[in-house]
């Protein structure tokens, strides 16, 4: 026998078709209830699987960012206030359906200008945006008792300035409790990803909201610089990089503006001796890898108890190959595109940490083509003090370090400015919920890993931000309390 | 001092004169500077020499904060609650000299004065009562979708640096420093010259109730000097700018965000201090932590 082996769960593509997206040639803002203007720098929306466009958008200028402030200003006096929580929550409620009947339109749409996996985009992206709607039309009509004390006031005019992934999801969590607070809202959507918040214009006119009351300016960083120092925007809210953050919020300094800021952060998972191994694994390899790592919980460095290390590694590095890597659109595909900039960055991040000292593995699964992808990558033999260690990683890599007692695991999870997500892997509760007690972070898993939920509170602490999105907590950046 | 007219007059006896120190680290100690300012009253007149801290007491104050953190945000919230209920206590124990004292620097009739320092107890005593109900407050149980049990509580940011108020120097003092200490977090409070002698009364009816030396660290000296290294610590986690002046406002905002410091948001000017305070900075001064784990057999 000279054949080689086939290789083991071998699937035959499961395309979904591009053509659900609907994709237009050409997309402009969304100011007023119009789609209208757009006079800044046209820029085109790329796949990052295949680096193709995928449309035009017209970019926003300073004009279109006036407009759009001052529309969301006139709705928030004319037409969404005074109309009352009541009425508010049922546009909420019209959004949320809505978003439900075009679910598959917008996963696919969503998959193309992120790269992220269609088979994701359907079965969390998309349930979760209409969640969150869900669950924010029911709080419009009783403020009162989110615990603010009586008749909480609304911000006003807000700005909000997003990030590029999961932008749908990531939208849905800011602009549902504003909406629900009575405040109006500009969007900003990162420069990479515009349309699927461009198509959520579209839904906010077939759902009959008041015109002004929701506005998406597509366009650069300088927009959004814009927006967020404009005199008329009351309330500043920015959803990014924790070092974007910063830069943002110095430029806010002294403005009289308020700002929430949801920052960057990886995470971390803490596998003790103890853990119910298969579990773990799972959940280290879904939380590692996620949205190619793309999400600013992800678990990107793992701490494993020094005497299951050595196997814990090698089970990590079986089921990490099993992870299909390839056309976003596939409905098999586990990790999908990240584009070229991205791809060349973690390959720099990577060489530093070999260069560091770390040992690299990278899973042999064949992307589908050069260019956008990095299949999942293992770095052991990591130091807390390696750059790949303190870095936002922000992509499918997975740092492992070892510890010896719970005290170091905690001290060496929290050696971080970062402060947003981390896991605890262990069959014992009392180990468990200690450890979640001493973690700085805004959000632990125990025996789990990315777990979302409408009306659980998500958040970072320290330079991973201020804000929390989800539950009543979600609703205080969006009133005046 | 303020006795020597009288002295004169009546052959009464030369009062024994307090000095003026830092608190920090639950110790009083002079500036390592060895600077002081003088103390007037409300008239004008010498009343003492107060400490001017530089900024190695600052980053002093702030190391004895970090130190001694774990162990108060770790105490019982029931534990905390019992220590500054005896702070309560020895401020009403001791009512008469805070009156006098306050009647003095900020120029109030006596009467006046008493009902500030009354307010001021009642205000330590509102916030003790809080410390083991924020769970309540400000977190609860997620009732998500799903096999998994949710539930949020708040935890102390950290080291919470304060600009104590100009306006009102006890009672304001007080109700910027209760909510910090109830939420478990240790305070670096920089006090102005106009409330020193107040604020170190303070200190020392907390160096007698059982508050852990470090949690509370009170600076005298000048705020603008010494804010902006407050807010640019990078061991800082928040900051109260309740006594900074409009001019230093966004100097202190532009040095809080390189270390993304929460910032309480306040207003210009100055709060009326004497209005019943509300739940906000016990929500600024905490971080909401979720935890899920999920159900199964």
């Amino acid at each position: 026998m000279t054949e080689p082996k086939p290789r083991p769960l071998a699937y035959a593509p499961a395309l979904e078709s591009a053509a659900l997206a609907r994709l237009r040639e050409h997309y402009r803002p969304f100011v007023d209830g119009e789609f209208t203007g757009g006079t800044g720098e046209p820029f085109s929306s790329v796949n990052p699987a295949t680096a193709e466009p995928l449309a035009e958008v017209s970019g926003s200028d300073a004009s279109d960012v006036d407009r759009a402030v001052s529309a969301a200003e006139e709705a928030f006096r004319q037409r969404w206030t005074p109309i009352g929580g009541t009425e508010r929550a049922k546009y909420l409620f019209r959004i949320a359906r809505l978003l439900q009947e075009r679910a598959r339109e917008l996963a696919v749409l969503a998959s193309l200008e992120t790269g992220e996996p269609v088979r994701k985009t359907t079965e969390f992206d998309l349930p979760n945006a209409a969640a969150q709607f869900l669950h924010y039309a029911g709080w419009a009509d009783k403020l009162d008792y989110a615990g603010f004390g009586p008749s909480p006031a609304p911000q006003g005019v807000v700005g909000q300035v997003l990030p590029s992934n999961l932008p749908l999801l990531l939208l849905a969590q800011r602009v549902a409790p504003a909406l629900a607070c009575g405040a109006t809202v500009v969007v900003k959507p990162a420069e990479r990803t515009p349309l699927t918040a461009l198509v959520f214009g579209e839904i906010c006119e077939q759902a009959g909201l008041p015109a002004g009351v929701v506005n998406v300016l597509p366009g650069g960083p300088g927009v959004g610089a814009k927006l967020l120092a404009h005199p008329g925007v009351r309330k500043a809210v920015f959803a990014g990089s924790t070092e974007t953050g910063k830069r943002v919020r110095r430029d806010l300094a002294g403005r009289g503006k308020r700002l929430t800021s949801d920052l960057g952060g990886s995470g971390v998972n803490i596998v003790f001796a103890d853990a119910a191994p298969e579990e773990a694994v799972r959940g280290v390899v879904e939380g590692a890898f996620f949205n190619q790592g793309r999400v600013r919980c992800a678990g990107s460095r793992l701490l494993v108890e020094e005497s299951v290390a050595e196997e814990f590694v090698a089970r990590l590095r079986a089921r990490t190959e099993s992870l299909r890597v390839g056309d976003p659109l596939d409905r098999n595909t586990d990790v999908g595109a990240l584009g070229s900039a991205e791809v060349a960055r973690l390959s720099e991040l990577l060489e530093r940490g070999v260069a560091e000292g770390a040992t690299r593995w990278t899973s042999p699964a064949a992307p589908p083509h050069d260019g956008g992808f990095l299949p999942p990558t293992l770095l052991t033999d990591v130091q807390q003090s390696m750059s790949v260690a303190r870095a936002e990683v922000f992509g499918p890599v997975l740092s492992v370090l070892t510890f010896r007692t719970p005290e170091e695991a905690v001290t060496k999870a929290n050696n971080t400015p970062h402060g947003l997500a981390a896991g605890v892997w262990s069959e014992k509760g009392s180990r468990a919920l200690w450890t979640a007690r001493r973690l700085r972070t805004g959000v632990v898993w125990a025996n789990a890993f990315h777990r979302f939920d409408p009306t659980a509170p998500f958040g970072g602490r320290g330079e991973s931000g201020d804000g929390r999105v989800g539950g009543a907590a979600g609703l205080e950046a969006y009133l005046d309390v | 001092m303020s006795d020597g007219e009288s002295l004169a007059n009546t052959r009464k006896r030369v009062a024994v004169p307090k000095t003026y120190k830092l608190y920090v680290g639950g110790s009083f100690a002079r500036s390592e500077s060895g600077r002081v300012f003088p103390v007037t009253g409300s008239d004008g007149d010498f009343r003492a020499n107060a400490a001017q801290a530089s900024r190695k007491d600052l980053r002093d104050a702030v190391a004895a904060a970090r130190k001694a953190f774990d162990g108060w945000a770790g105490a019982s919230a029931h534990n905390r609650g019992q220590v500054m209920f005896r702070v309560a206590e020895m401020l009403e124990g001791t009512r008469d000299r805070f009156a006098g004292e306050v009647a003095d620097v900020e120029g109030l009739p006596l009467p006046e004065a008493e009902a500030v320092v009354d307010t001021a107890v009642d205000r330590m005593f509102w916030y003790a009562g809080w410390t083991d109900k924020l769970g309540v407050l400000l977190g609860g149980v997620n009732q998500v979708a799903g096999p998994y049990t949710s539930h949020g509580g708040p935890e102390p940011v950290g080291v919470v640096g304060v600009v104590a108020p100009r306006s009102s120097s006890l009672l304001g003092l007080v109700s910027v420093l209760a909510p910090v200490m109830a939420t478990g977090n240790c305070a670096v409070v920089l006090v102005g010259p106009e409330a020193a002698v107040p604020a170190v009364s303070l200190c020392e009816a907390l160096a007698t109730s059982d508050v852990p030396g470090g949690v509370v660290n009170v600076l005298t000296g000048e705020p603008t000097e010494l804010a902006p290294r407050l807010a640019s610590h990078s061991d800082v986690d928040a900051l109260d700018p309740s006594g900074a002046e409009e001019s230093l406002r966004g100097e202190l905002e532009e040095a809080a965000a390189a270390t993304v410091k929460r910032m309480l948001d306040v207003p210009l000017p100055e709060q009326d201090w004497s209005e019943p305070p509300t739940p906000k900075r016990l929500r600024a001064f905490t971080d909401l932590k979720t935890v899920w784990h999920p159900l199964g057999e």
